[in-house]
């Protein structure tokens, strides 16, 4: 336990690892985790940043949304009106037709009725033929009468 | 300790012997002839070797040597030095350098892994004792606080392997005496103390000047506006003044060293149980497991302790009257 050079030895070797540690240890880390916490710091106020805009993102997004409603709303209305003047147009379109559709069968009709009375006509003629041939006997050739006959027919 | 085997087989019966007078044990005489065993230390002789360093120095002849014996070494004076001591003092401040370092060159902002995570936790720890206490701009306290501490704590640390293994190991390799933990060497306390004292001396200087300082310890605590009674009190002041300085390095070191030297004792008279029989080992054991569990607190605390102090001390140097 005695007092000797060792003390000196002690003395130099504390002196060399302060300033090593002053030196090459300790600024380092201390540089180290002052980066550290001024990232932190950076990141904390980001979060707080994007929450603001994320509250601001929504609140635009509600209004976007309600303008949207009301467009839509809009466009329903008018679909609606539309709809409802594509279907009266067809009606008045199906009312024509029909009215057409009436008029070219009473055409027909008539047509047919002046044929079946041309056809009647001429079977009357031939029909008052036979019976004048009847009453008559060989008095009447068909062939000599022909053309009296068909005079008489057209005169029906 | 060449001799720890035999201690153990011989302890024994050493100890059944009648135990040594305290002259004997003081002037490490040995207490009876020891014909047949002249290897087994008696348990004073045990506890003597445990406290001698490894001193190399110059012989009363003139040669320069290793130191064989607590006497040889008191011949020796100031003019020798603890091999042992210096030798684990520089290991673990080393360690420490290169550990701290090694992180200090990788330390990112990154996520630190986990060894950078316990340096950057003492770092911290460090940092935030020395911003409590510490009030001045100095880029010296902070690494001098973390050096202090973080040495000193490695040299406690070396309490509390068991005491006889490394001295044994080194008694293999054929060196003498070994005493591993450098806090229980007073030359090792004394030189941080010095250290500290003075930077004390340095700063207080430097922050007040010569005239501040000489004035701190000349015109307090007694204060006097006349000029008479003031050469009057300038010796009384300066006794108190001076003791006060005087009493900082030298409670700083004696502290550390007080603490240590008698856990390390308490360690050295545990093991010396283990001589005494297997029952007597056992009781040995429990209580050297109990005693390091304690003793870490020890550790922690002197190492704590004067790293505070230290940062106290130069905060007062720092202040302003």
């Amino acid at each position: 336990m005695n007092i000797n050079l060792t003390l000196i030895g002690q003395t130099i070797t504390f002196a060399v690892f302060v300033w090593f540690c002053m030196k090459f240890v300790w600024p380092p880390i201390m540089n180290a985790l002052e980066e550290r916490k001024t990232r932190i710091a950076d990141g904390l106020a980001a979060a707080e940043e994007g929450k603001r805009a994320k509250a601001d993102a929504e609140a635009r997004a509600e209004e976007v949304l309600g303008e949207a409603r009301g467009r839509a709303a809009e466009i329903i209305a008018g679909a609606e009106t539309r709809g409802a003047e594509i279907v009266e147009a067809a009606k008045t379109e199906a009312r024509t037709e029909g009215e057409r559709l009436i008029q070219s069968a009473q055409a027909e009709v008539a047509q047919q009725t002046n044929r079946a009375r041309e056809k009647l006509r001429a079977e009357v003629a031939a029909l008052a033929a036979t019976g004048a041939a009847q009453i008559l006997r060989r008095e009447v050739d068909a062939g000599v009468h022909e053309e009296m006959l068909g005079e008489l027919a057209g005169r029906l | 300790m060449l001799h720890r085997r035999f201690a153990v087989l011989h302890f024994a019966a050493t100890a059944r012997r009648i135990t040594p007078p305290i002259s004997c044990i003081i002037q490490n005489k040995p207490t009876q002839p020891k014909p047949m065993a002249a290897a087994a230390p008696t348990p004073s002789e045990y506890i003597k070797h445990h406290l001698q360093n490894l001193t190399f120095g110059r012989h009363a002849d003139g040669s320069w040597g290793i130191a064989h014996g607590a006497a040889e070494a008191r011949e020796m004076g100031f003019m020798a030095v603890h091999l042992d001591t210096l030798f684990w003092s520089a290991l673990l401040g080393v360690v420490f350098l290169l550990v701290f370092r090694r992180v200090a060159v990788r330390a990112s902002a990154e996520a630190p892994g986990g060894l950078q995570n316990f340096i950057e936790w003492v770092v911290d720890f460090i940092n935030d004792n020395v911003r409590g206490s510490f009030t001045g701009k100095n880029d010296l306290v902070a690494p001098l606080a973390l050096t202090l501490f973080v040495w000193i704590l490695l040299m406690n640390m070396m309490d509390l392997v068991p005491v006889d293994w490394l001295p044994h190991l080194a008694a293999v390799m054929g060196i003498e005496y070994m005493k591993v933990v450098p806090t229980t060497d007073p030359n090792a306390t004394f030189a941080m103390a010095l250290g500290v004292f003075f930077l004390v001396i340095f700063y207080s200087i430097k922050v007040k000047g010569i005239g501040g300082f000489v004035g701190e310890l000349t015109m307090q605590p007694f204060e006097a506006k006349n000029v008479m009674l003031k050469a009057a009190l300038l010796p009384v002041n300066l006794f108190l003044e001076g003791i006060g300085l005087l009493a900082k390095p030298v409670s700083l070191s004696l502290r550390l060293f007080g603490n240590l030297f008698a856990g390390e004792m308490i360690f050295i008279l545990i093991a010396l149980l283990y001589s005494g029989g297997w029952v007597l080992g056992i009781f040995g054991g429990a209580l050297q497991w109990a005693w390091a569990v304690f003793h870490i607190l020890i550790v922690l605390l002197q190492a704590f302790i004067f790293m505070t102090l230290t940062i106290v001390y130069l905060e007062m140097a720092h202040q302003k009257h």
